[in-house]
């Protein structure tokens, strides 16, 4: 008999697309989801028919409201000669998509399909920056809402929060900035694949052309630290601990485990997977802590088998700085508190022991919300294959690599965990 | 009012009259703000309804300076930018509200732990008129 906390049967990843991340006015949901749809295809060794998947799970945040569509289920199943074969849209705000890979996970492992697609997409750009961030706020807690914060404004908070028990500031979060802006330019896909110091530069050369005084600034903390070039958006975070407003799709091909070979030679298997839900801030035992991530990295790790020191490296929800720090922090690399001293040092560089959002993150790869989870775990399928080109981990045997994943101000959390054997 | 289902809509009937009243599960004692009427540490659905005293401290906070439009509405933008935080009461638990008389220009000056009391801002006249909860040292 299976045993509550381990799956039936394993599941592999053999297959993955990701769209390159911006602001698409001109295209559409459709237009992403087969963007990335073809790329998956093409990415699957062996070669396969899509007329082969069982099922389709596909994450969205809130198309409804921000291109005013609802039930896109249907929508992407005809866009990919899906039809009449079952299709479900999940949402769980910027977790949509991390829920929709477990749930293929689960349909498998239960062994009602063989084969399964996820994904998740998500279009904000055709909505001004007010009204993206109402939308999203509509994702926060009804009381947070009520008494006038915003979304960046809860993740602000508990900074402060966690700057009172650790005796530190919001300077220390400018090494997660840094760390993200120097791994994006390696990312062909990063809607800002610039370094700090290429946007010290651009300034610089706007100001030049316009004749205005040269900012003069001694380092990338120094430019973070001008309020003119990162002004405050909820204080202590201001715009480059925020994430951008995105268009994009991700999407993976899912297999039972004992069919895995017949797609590629060397398929990357799931080890492990968590969710968790959690409290809003004024719920909250800890303001320092998402028992969200607690949960789901417990239930991960308990189901693999592995530890917090087997994860070799993981893309970590960095909707804001001192999410990247805290989270962390919950999933174990790092003990409460230490979290911000590690980026300091530098254990999360793309050359360090534990690297973190080899991506760029989602400050600077994009957060097309309902695309997101699923783009991490493209991000750690790519690097587990050693084909994440230039920004692949350099000079280590890439084995076990996971991706945690939030929605909302922590209310859902999931941590995956992905292996190469 | 005694008899007030304990929920959301309750919670704002008190404090429109100006008082912050929350629950008290009637098995294990444990407090809630605003009310529960499911007890999430017993699941006891026994509750009373108790007031609170409106003291506290200041637990965690941010100054908002890019606001949603309701709150622009209200006068406030980048350049008027407004304090909200989590207040940590004195029963033990905690609320989230404004946090007035501090200088929302300056948030590096304002203070965790800075001890503050409850203040009720109302909006509108008549069936209209509409509290809510802030705090202010």
């Amino acid at each position: 008999m299976p045993r509550k906390g381990k799956l039936s049967r394993g599941v592999a990843v053999v297959g993955g697309g990701l769209t390159k991340l911006g602001l698409f006015k001109d295209r559409n949901c459709k237009d992403f989801f087969a963007e990335a749809f073809v790329e998956m295809v093409g990415s699957v060794d062996k070669g396969f028919d899509p007329k082969e998947i069982d099922a389709v799970y596909v994450g969205n945040y809130s198309n409804d409201f921000f291109v005013n569509q609802a039930h896109w289920g249907p929508i992407i199943s005809d866009l990919i000669g899906h039809v009449p074969k079952p299709v479900t849209r999940t949402e769980a705000a910027c977790a949509s998509s991390a829920v929709a890979f477990r749930e293929g996970v689960l349909a498998i492992a239960s062994g009602l399909y063989d084969i399964v697609l996820v994904g998740g997409f998500e279009q904000m750009s055709r909505r001004t920056t007010e009204e993206v961030a109402e939308g999203l706020a509509m994702a926060a807690s009804p009381y947070e809402v009520a008494a006038g914060f915003t979304f960046p404004g809860v993740f602000a908070t508990m900074a402060t929060a966690y700057f009172a028990k650790y005796g530190t500031d919001r300077e220390s979060l400018f090494n997660v900035t840094i760390k993200s802006h120097n791994n994006a330019p390696l990312n062909p896909k990063a809607q800002f694949p610039m370094t700090i110091r290429d946007f010290m530069n651009a300034r610089i050369e706007r100001c030049r052309k316009k004749g205005e005084p040269i900012p003069q600034w001694k380092d990338e903390k120094d430019f973070l630290r001008d309020s003119a070039a990162n002004p405050p958006v909820a204080w202590p975070m201001h715009l480059f601990d925020c994430c951008p407003i995105s268009d994009g799709a991700a999407c993976l091909l899912l297999v039972a485990e004992e069919i895995a070979k017949n797609f590629m030679d060397n398929p990357i298997y799931l080890a492990g997977m968590g969710q968790g839900s959690g409290y809003s801030l004024h719920a909250k035992k800890d303001l320092t802590t998402y028992e969200a991530t607690g949960a789901a990295a417990k239930e991960a790790y308990d189901m693999s088998g592995l530890t917090p020191k087997d994860i070799q490296f993981s893309e970590v929800h960095d909707c804001f700085s001192i999410a990247e720090v805290v989270h962390m922090e919950d999933l174990g690399f790092f003990k409460p508190g230490e979290g911000y001293k590690a980026v300091a040092e530098g254990l999360t560089r793309l050359d360090g022991p534990i690297p973190i959002n080899t991506s760029g993150g989602l400050k600077t790869k994009g957060h097309p919300v309902g695309a997101t989870g699923v783009a991490q775990l493209y991000e750690v399928w790519i690097q587990l294959r050693g084909k994440a080109g230039k920004r692949q981990v350099p000079n280590r045997n890439l084995r076990v690599g996971a991706a945690h994943n939030l929605g909302g101000t922590g209310g859902t959390c999931t941590f995956t965990i992905l292996e190469r054997r | 009012m005694e008899d007030s289902p304990f929920n959301d809509t309750s919670y704002e009937q008190f404090l429109n009259g100006g008082k912050i009243m929350g629950s008290k599960c009637k098995k294990c004692g444990a407090l809630a703000l605003p009310p529960r009427s499911i007890c999430v540490s017993c699941f006891g659905s026994e509750m009373e309804w108790v007031q609170f005293k409106g003291t506290g401290k200041l637990a965690a906070f941010t100054s908002i300076v890019v606001a949603p439009p309701y709150m622009l509405k209200e006068g406030f933008d980048r350049n008027n930018p407004y304090v909200v935080g989590v207040v940590e009461l004195d029963e033990g638990v905690k609320a989230v509200a404004r946090i007035i008389g501090v200088d929302a220009k300056k948030p590096e000056q304002i203070k965790v732990g800075t001890p503050l009391k409850a203040e009720f801002l109302e909006k509108g006249e008549g069936p209209d008129k509409q509290t809510s909860l802030a705090f202010k040292p």
